[in-house]
């Protein structure tokens, strides 16, 4: 039995009609309480993932069981209590922002003499008790995210899943978004699911991030565990001028594993070695450069070391795979 | 009141409120149809002099069009609407919810038919304020508010099929015109047996929509019609069975929920 609150994954598969594995054998285990970073660029299988687990697609293969629930044989428990923002901010342009808090209250089964109350609770905890009577259609693209947020809360969900929140959104907002999470997990004690593209966000939100590449998961631990994992720090130079990356590269290829020459020169360190080593030999080799900079290890970094690619080089990827689909 | 009237109370609400807010959702399905009845009842006055033609109001004898018109007006908005939902995910927000298939799509049409029922009582003002007569008196034009929510019903549940089938605003715009080759080709001008044209009174005869019509102008010119009133009553019954069996399938497989 999946401890209440909690979701357990175990060998899920889904297969579109004519398509690749979206989600291709993922196991993971989210425990009461904690904020899951699922970690992926566009078209890793994030979305699908989500739509599975709040009972919105069934799976092909394998189980998955979310608040002690079969998402499978148990849909309307799970739906019961999950709250989902997925990630169209699916609003009613013509609706204010009370007339949906009122709908979905309805819809959710909240008790007559509640939904006021919660509603006004919903829109100031979100900040939208002044824009509370405006129509959608006039909102910004942060109060509909905000505006989605509390619907999702609406009927005080265990678990709660989040869907790119922050994607599109100004840096101002995000923070904002991010700070309502944490509130969430540490007030209420809900257990939060995460699909993020950005970094930062698992770094910052996450208790512990799963990274998904092509359907599998290819890594997964806490933040500081995975960095640990690379170990390394990485140094990263900037050439005074451009014909001299190729040398620079030469040069760095004698202290680590190179790692990048498109942008700035980088090489993850041996061990052993550290920036002190790398200036005294620029210094006595005359080696030209405007920058040298050492870097702890990053989420993608991680995200480099398991799968041979960049979070951003993997999202271009994956954005010209589905336009090549598209053209036929 | 149980859970699930108050879930098809919610989205009836919802289906007001969201073409109350949209004028260009409201004027049309009022205007248009009297418009057209009034450039045709000052063109075609003359067919009351045809012998046989029941009238000697063309204006009454035309009032009729308007309740069919603005009924396929609301097909088209109730099916717009609703693959609008789709296209935008509001569907899968609904999904999510506690709300059950048979109320969404309950609440959906109950918002169509008070939407229909003050289409109908508008088109019966128009009709008193310029001089129509109902022969049937009070409880005819009781019966014609009856038969207008039922017209609104069965229409509203073709749009929502259309709308769960293909999920599609545009193709639903598309199909507008193709209903409304059915009206035109039938008695919505002439009586069908003072039709000339041989194909025509064929086509009209075998359209159910002229029945829905005849159904509507017997109660406004001749009384009380037991044959019109049961082919009218039957067909637009028909209709909605068909349509609401239709929906209901189609939207067990757009709500797709474990």
């Amino acid at each position: 039995m999946t401890r209440e609150n909690g979701i357990e994954v175990d060998g899920l598969v889904r297969e579109y009609r004519k398509g690749p594995r979206a989600v291709d054998g993922i196991d993971l285990a989210v425990a009461p309480g904690e904020i899951y970073g699922f970690l992926g660029p566009n078209g890793a299988g994030k979305s699908t993932t989500v739509h599975v687990l709040t009972t919105l697609l069934p799976p092909t293969a394998g189980t998955a069981r979310v608040g002690g629930y079969d998402v499978v044989r148990e849909g309307p428990k799970v739906r019961s209590l999950i709250g989902v923002a997925l990630q169209e901010a699916a609003l009613d342009p013509l609706l204010t922002g009370r007339d949906h808090l009122r709908l979905q209250a309805t819809l959710q089964g909240v008790r007559k003499d509640q939904r006021r109350p919660r509603a006004e609770e919903l829109l100031h905890r979100v900040g939208l008790a002044d824009a509370a009577d405006r129509k959608v259609s006039g909102y910004s693209g942060g109060m509909k995210r905000r505006l989605d947020l509390a619907l999702a809360l609406v009927h005080s969900p265990r678990i709660l899943f989040l869907d790119e929140p922050t994607t599109g959104l100004d840096p101002q907002s995000r923070t904002a978004l991010w700070e309502e999470v944490s509130l969430l997990r540490r007030e209420d004690r809900v257990t939060v699911f995460l699909t993020t593209q950005y970094l930062e966000e698992a770094d910052v939100l996450a208790d512990r991030v799963g990274i998904i590449d092509q359907g599998k998961i290819v890594a997964e631990g806490s933040p500081a565990e995975l960095k640990a994992e690379i170990g390394r720090p990485s140094v990263h130079a900037i050439p005074r001028r451009d014909e001299d990356r190729p040398r620079i590269a030469e040069f760095l290829a004698r202290f680590g594993e190179l790692l990048d020459t498109t942008r700035d020169v980088s090489v993850r360190l041996r061990d052993g070695l550290g920036l002190t080593d790398i200036v005294r030999a620029v210094d006595a080799d005359g080696v030209d450069v405007v920058d040298l900079e050492l870097r702890a290890p990053t989420l993608d970094d991680v995200f480099l070391a398991k799968t041979g690619r960049t979070l951003e080089g993997a999202a271009e990827e994956a954005e010209a795979v589905v336009e090549q689909k598209r053209r036929g | 009141m149980s859970s699930s009237l108050t879930q098809v109370g919610a989205i009836a609400r919802r289906s007001v409120v969201r073409t109350a807010r949209q004028p260009a959702s409201i004027i049309p399905p009022l205007v248009f149809p009297v418009a057209l009845m009034a450039v045709n009842a000052g063109g075609l006055r003359s067919s009351t002099d045809l012998p046989g033609f029941p009238t000697e109001s063309f204006l009454a004898f035309a009032l009729a069009v308007p309740f069919i018109q603005g009924a396929l007006f609301s097909t088209m908005n109730a099916g717009t609407d609703l693959a609008r939902d789709i296209q935008t995910g509001f569907v899968n927000r609904l999904s999510l919810t506690a709300l059950r298939d048979w109320a969404l799509l309950t609440g959906q049409l109950a918002g169509i038919v008070v939407l229909g029922v003050v289409q109908v009582l508008f088109y019966i003002a128009v009709g008193l304020i310029a001089g129509v007569t109902f022969a049937s008196g009070p409880l005819g034009i009781a019966v014609l508010v009856v038969y207008g929510a039922i017209v609104s019903l069965s229409f509203g549940a073709l749009g929502a099929w259309l709308a769960f089938r293909t999920g599609s605003g545009e193709t639903i715009q598309a199909l507008f015109p193709v209903l409304f080759v059915f009206l035109f080709i039938s008695s919505m001008n002439t009586p069908r047996d003072l039709i000339g044209v041989d194909w025509f009174r064929i086509a009209a005869t075998l359209n159910p929509v002229s029945y829905m019509i005849e159904c509507v102008r017997s109660l406004i010119i001749t009384g009380w019609d037991p044959q019109a009133l049961a082919l009218g009553f039957g067909f637009v019954i028909a209709l909605g069975v068909i349509s609401l069996a239709l929906a209901s399938r189609a939207l067990r497989t757009r709500m797709t929920r474990t």
